[in-house]
């Protein structure tokens, strides 16, 4: 329970740390959304009106104001109202949201299962031409880049083979895409690090005594390797759901997605800090969430870190 | 027993078995031959190198990637296994030919229950589940003496001990009645005490199920004391096959006679003499040594070294002995200044190390260097051996480059190395002469005193009888005194004037060697005596 409490409190401290970044390197960069807009000379607005229209957004105020008001209003949950069109950030973000956290989720699933099945497979190749092919196409899937990956599966499986549309696909239909895109280069640490970790497994003493009880092949990886093997691609795995977020941003640009990549897009081109700032809040959260479950996680998978865990 | 003859449970006939290196066939065991009968024990002895574990790995198949049987034959129960694919290798495993391994700390899987890990072959082999499984895992845990089996299942291996662990093993190779038992160095990581209670478990076993058991062994005081039959090795090749009495009466070749006088506890030499007590000055003293951890969160602490005290006359060597947690190393540690105790004295020459701060701490440092147990992780494998051993001189600012060469060459040729291995990187040299290098770095600040941390265990026993040797003759020369820290009684017994027996951080039994070892007054002292093999005393 400690543990848990402890783990809890590092997150808060993480969030804390982004928000603050986020609202720092924000207020660093020159201009704003509301000179971008209203400096505007064809608005004919004096400049006296620009600093009462500024004032009105609480952006006039001493730096400190500005901070303690937005991290109390994101305590509160109020995320503010995006300086383009005045709608509020949290109407944007329950739009964009479910679509983003649906690919983003298929996408790890996917990366997942697919560097079980290049760690696996490779383990239990017969021959060393097909475990050193196995073993490459990590290296292969990490070089690719996202947009070329994109444009080429699109070319290839949509356009010649006709096996998946990509004009007003259907729901499932529209997600095949964006997932494999989104899944290859993340499934590449991960398989890389599966194995490594099943190479080293297999070279410990249990696993010599479980072949000398007559273990077949299949039987060593599955019961002796498999759970020893995972717990280091558990942490990789918690790691690269940050990285997910920046890749979701290229996918759904290349695949005209809606979703917060859309959304983080367009907010960064036009300077408009409060959603900016609630997206960044929402992946730091995520985050830490995502890593919290993978600390829970290692207790369960294992027994020797239960009893490190209680003494913590 | 019928009358009809039986066929050995294993031959092994010619058994040839290389290693490809570097796209290069070196040859690890050439023609070997020998067979067990049904509940004998054939001991496989040897250093290391000599093969003696790659047989064993190709009897049950599991020679490492890069090894092949290029020749001979494996008989088991008259059929040869040896050109068996992994597949066909299956139903022979864990059902006809059992592994007891080397390390019971490595050899069960950490993140499975004692009760998974055992009842593994049995779900491998047999239809049996759920709760004939788990009654059947209790009853063998019961078989092999742990207490309170059904708890033992449910724990993990990390919650056990070493000896525990081995017994869990020896449980699971024994789970469907093998004919053969392979035991590759079973006792080699355990304590005196718990490896007797694990060989006369083996012993058991094998009279009870008329079990065979190919006994892979470095340590021919085992093989001698256990064996019905002998074969040593050396670089692949046999050197002596014969049964176990012969061998040791009457041993033909040369090797088998240095093994025989080099194996501490089998050679007959006494302990040497204590000082007259007025001769020397005291060169080391503990006293009253008491080191305490905190333990969790609570407040209670656990005394890893309780009033501990003894002293040692210059030029000669004290021994502290005892089994793992009986807080030896602890105690070495504070005397080499690595730990301050919680209270108590060291003195060296007079002087309290506890009572010097900072530079004085560090001057006085010199006075008392360690060896330490392992010679391949003490050595710095980026570094020459002369930077290893000039190191020492460049911390205190001693000497120039030039006047540091000249002392690193003569501590080399102290220790016995050619002079041509100050060139060299620690992986260029054999574990005995890295320790040579170790010793040579440690005298190389010119110490009042060495404190020598189970120095000799890794070693192999005639490599161990050199370094002993040369230990006597550096303290003989240059007037050392040496704290010898060791689990190994036999060793105690060759190299210390003094003892200390310890147990759980106290001194159970001190006094000069020969009298702690040849009338000893504590139970602990006579159970740890009683615990060294004995070839004299075979069960067989």
């Amino acid at each position: 329970m400690g543990y848990l409490l402890k783990r809890a409190g590092q997150g808060a401290i993480v969030l804390w740390a982004a928000f603050t970044v986020a609202f720092i390197l924000l207020q660093a960069l020159p201009g704003d959304a509301i000179m971008n807009r209203f400096l505007n000379p064809d608005l004919g607005l004096t400049s006296e009106q620009i600093s009462q229209l500024r004032q009105s957004y609480g952006v006039g105020a001493p730096l400190w104001q500005q901070y303690f008001h937005s991290a109390w209003a994101f305590l509160t949950g109020d995320l503010g109202n995006s300086l383009e069109d005045g709608t509020p950030v949290r109407l944007l973000i329950e739009g964009a949201l479910p679509s983003t956290a649906v690919l983003a989720a298929f996408g790890l699933l996917f990366a997942i299962l697919l560097a079980l099945a290049v760690a696996f497979l490779s383990a239990l190749a017969p021959f060393a031409w097909l475990r050193n092919l196995l073993q490459s196409l990590p290296s292969l899937f990490i070089a690719v880049p996202v947009f070329w990956l994109g444009i080429m599966l699109i070319q290839i499986l949509s356009f010649k083979l006709r096996l998946v549309s990509i004009i007003n696909p259907g729901p499932v239909e529209g997600l095949v895409l964006p997932v494999a895109t989104l899944a290859i280069p993340l499934s590449a640490p991960l398989a890389q690090v599966l194995v490594r970790s099943i190479d080293e497994t297999l070279l410990s003493p249990f696993i010599t005594v479980a072949a000398a009880k007559g273990a077949s092949r299949v039987r060593l990886l599955v019961h002796e390797v498999a759970r020893n093997a995972v717990l280091p691609a558990v942490t990789v795995a918690g790691l690269l759901f940050g990285e997910l977020i920046g890749s979701a941003i290229v996918t759904e640009t290349v695949y005209g997605r809606v979703g917060l990549g859309r959304i983080t897009e367009a907010a960064v081109k036009a300077q408009d800090a409060p959603v900016v700032e609630a997206v960044v809040l929402i992946s730091a959260i995520v985050f830490v969430v995502v890593n919290l479950i993978v600390d829970l996680l290692y207790p369960l998978l294992d027994a020797r870190l239960r009893t490190r865990a209680a003494a913590i | 027993m019928t009358g009809k003859t039986r066929s050995p449970v294993l031959q092994v006939k010619g058994l040839s078995v290389s290693y490809l290196r570097d796209h290069e066939a070196t040859q690890a065991v050439d023609d070997i031959s020998f067979s067990i009968d049904q509940g004998q024990l054939l001991a496989l002895v040897g250093e290391s190198g000599s093969g003696k574990t790659t047989v064993a790995q190709s009897v049950i198949g599991l020679l490492p990637g890069n090894g092949r049987i290029d020749s001979g034959e494996i008989l088991l129960n008259g059929v040869d296994i040896s050109r068996w694919n992994w597949r066909r290798l299956q139903t022979v495993r864990g059902r006809r030919i059992g592994l007891v391994p080397q390390d019971p700390a490595a050899s069960l899987n950490p993140v499975r229950t004692i009760g998974a890990n055992l009842g593994e072959v049995l779900r491998i082999h047999t239809r049996v589940r759920g709760s004939e499984l788990r009654r059947q895992v209790v009853e063998l845990l019961a078989r092999v003496g742990i207490d309170d089996p059904e708890r033992r299942a449910r724990q993990y291996p990390h919650e056990l001990s070493g000896g525990m662990r081995q017994r869990v093993l020896i449980a699971s190779a024994i789970a469907l009645r093998p004919d053969l038992i392979i035991a590759d160095e079973p006792t080699s990581a355990l304590d005196v005490t718990v490896q007797k209670v694990i060989l006369d478990l083996l012993d058991d076993l094998r009279r009870e199920y008329g079990t065979a058991i190919l006994f892979v062994t470095h340590d021919l005081a085992i093989a001698a004391e256990r064996s019905t039959e002998v074969v040593v090795l050396r670089d692949g090749r046999v050197q002596e096959h014969a049964s176990t009495a012969e061998v040791l009466s009457n041993p033909r070749t040369e090797y088998a006679r240095t093994l025989l006088r080099d194996a501490p506890a089998l050679a007959g030499r006494a302990a040497p003499l204590p000082p007259a007590a007025d001769l020397a000055a005291i060169a080391l003293r503990a006293d009253s040594l008491v080191q305490t951890f905190a333990l969790g969160r609570k407040r209670d602490e656990f005394r890893a070294v309780d009033d501990v005290s003894f002293a040692v006359p210059a030029g000669t060597t004290h021994a502290l002995v005892g089994e793992s947690g009986s807080g030896k190393t602890t105690s070495a540690r504070i005397v080499v200044g690595f730990r301050r105790p919680t209270s108590g004295r060291v003195e060296i020459d007079g002087i309290d190390l506890a009572s010097l701060r900072g530079e004085a701490l560090r001057q006085a440092r010199r006075t008392v260097q360690l060896v330490y147990q392992n010679p391949y992780g003490s050595l710095d494998p980026r570094r020459s051996v002369e930077e290893i051993v000039t190191e020492p001189l460049r911390n205190f600012g001693l000497g120039d480059r030039r006047s540091r060469l000249a002392k690193a060459g003569d501590l080399i040729e102290r220790v016995a190395l050619p002079a041509s291995v100050l060139g060299r990187r620690p992986h260029e040299l054999s574990g005995g002469q890295r320790q040579r290098v170790a010793i040579a770095r440690a005298l190389v600040l010119e110490p009042r005193v060495v404190v020598f941390d189970e120095a000799v265990s890794a070693l192999d026993v005639t490599v161990q009888a050199q370094v002993l040797r040369l230990l006597e003759d550096l303290q003989r020369d240059l007037g050392l005194t040496y704290l010898f820290v060791s689990h190994d009684l036999s060793v105690v017994r060759h190299i210390a004037h003094t003892v200390s027996v310890m147990r759980r951080g106290r001194v159970v039994e001190e006094g000069p060697t020969e009298s702690v070892f040849g009338t000893p007054v504590h139970e602990y002292t006579r159970t740890l005596i009683d615990a060294i093999p004995r070839p004299s005393e075979r069960v067989s």
